[in-house]
């Protein structure tokens, strides 16, 4: 038993949260409210905001499902950046200030950090995010390694909306298709087995399309996955001019 | 619960043609004025004496010459255009009522248009001969 090695217990720390308030019932503006909160060196800004949730006010309305970075669900504004708050180490936040949480821009807040997402939703069903094939194989479709590459950065999306609501192009212009949309496109535009690339390019050749789209990098640095957005982006733009992926 | 519905008004599906050619001729116009503005510098304002060179008699010697008035009206066009279009999408930007955002359009392509019609007569017409009281000093109009 002596060489088991002792474990450090685990750090704590005491941080203030600034959370944005708003809930239409009450008939008040939304405004900052701060929570003292105590958290572990281990803690991300998600179980910040659940024992504010549990143990200080149970109004406190926010989206959350897997709380792995997986489902996407609790994109976040956190110290001004679009994050996932369930990947967001609150050690890594400078916890000598309070830390601020508001919800995404551009889309109507709902309740608290909880905001209408049908308009992202939309934009996303608008570039027909599903293969379109006319073979029916036996079994599967075949696809080499290096067609599979083509896309595989733009499959990693999870559609929390950080990158479209991290655009200043779509804060002014809801209109606009959104980096989410774009890099849902892209990912069906250059894969091998779909049949309807110009249909999706002729989509996003749009007045509200790709030309929207100013390079400002915000959804690349936004991204929780590290896709290249505004890559996938230009890409769509040169396979419009091209006309084919 | 109350329901905010999407504020959103459906998607217009308009020709997007002219967004397209307008990237399109950011990029191309972007590259040819980055070697015509820098080599009207470099040529103007740091070889053979640099600035001091500068006269009316040095501009009049220039644009005998076909080949700067081309360069010049080249110039002239593309970067007028590229600027106005660059104003354009930020107009598009930032500009939430339909009526402001037309009238600033308009009003950036008269200017526009104006700016290049006047710079075209210039650069098409001058004539280093015209005005007497510094005609006499050149030895083309003598």
């Amino acid at each position: 038993m002596s060489d088991v090695k002792v474990i450090d217990e685990i750090p704590t720390y005491q941080v203030t949260l600034f959370v944005r308030r708003f809930n239409q019932e009450d008939g008040l503006e939304a405004r900052w409210e701060d929570f003292d909160v105590t958290v572990h060196g281990t803690d991300r800004v998600l179980d910040a905001l659940h024992k504010i949730k549990w143990e200080q006010d149970g109004s406190l309305t926010f989206r959350r499902s897997c709380a792995h970075g997986v489902c996407g669900s609790d994109a976040m504004r956190i110290n001004g950046r679009n994050r996932l708050a369930c990947k967001t180490l609150i050690k890594d936040l400078d916890m000598t200030k309070p830390i601020y949480v508001e919800p995404i821009k551009g889309l109507t807040v709902e309740k608290d950090l909880v905001v209408d997402m049908n308009p992202f939703y939309e934009a996303y069903r608008d570039v027909k995010p599903f293969l379109i094939a006319s073979d029916k194989p036996e079994k599967e479709r075949i696809q080499s390694p290096e067609d599979r590459e083509r896309f595989e950065d733009t499959t990693k999306c999870i559609l929390c909306a950080a990158c479209t609501s991290s655009c200043p192009v779509f804060w002014t212009d809801g209109q606009y298709f959104g980096p989410a949309a774009i890099v849902n496109a892209h990912r069906f535009i250059f894969d091998s087995r779909d049949e309807a690339a110009e249909v999706r390019l002729d989509i996003l050749n749009d007045k509200e399309g790709v030309w929207r789209c100013r390079t400002t990098f915000n959804c690349t640095e936004a991204c929780p996955r590290g896709i290249e957005v505004t890559k996938a982006i230009a890409e769509v733009k040169q396979a419009i001019l091209r006309g084919k992926p | 619960m109350v329901v905010i519905e999407t504020p959103r008004s459906p998607r217009s599906r308009k020709s997007a043609k002219f967004e397209r050619y307008g990237w399109l001729y950011m990029r191309i116009s972007g590259a040819l004025l980055l070697v015509l503005i820098f080599g009207h510098l470099i040529i103007n304002l740091v070889m053979n004496g640099g600035i001091t060179q500068i006269s009316f008699a040095f501009v009049a010697g220039k644009w005998a010459d076909p080949f700067w008035k081309i360069w010049d009206g080249l110039m002239l066009w593309l970067a007028l255009i590229h600027g106005t279009n660059g104003m354009r999408t930020i107009v598009n930007d930032y500009s939430e009522r339909p009526m402001i955002r037309k009238t600033l359009n308009i009003a950036l392509w008269v200017v526009c248009g104006a700016l290049i019609i006047l710079g075209t007569l210039v650069v098409t017409t001058f004539d280093p001969c015209v005005d007497p009281s510094v005609s006499h000093t050149l030895s083309v109009c003598k």
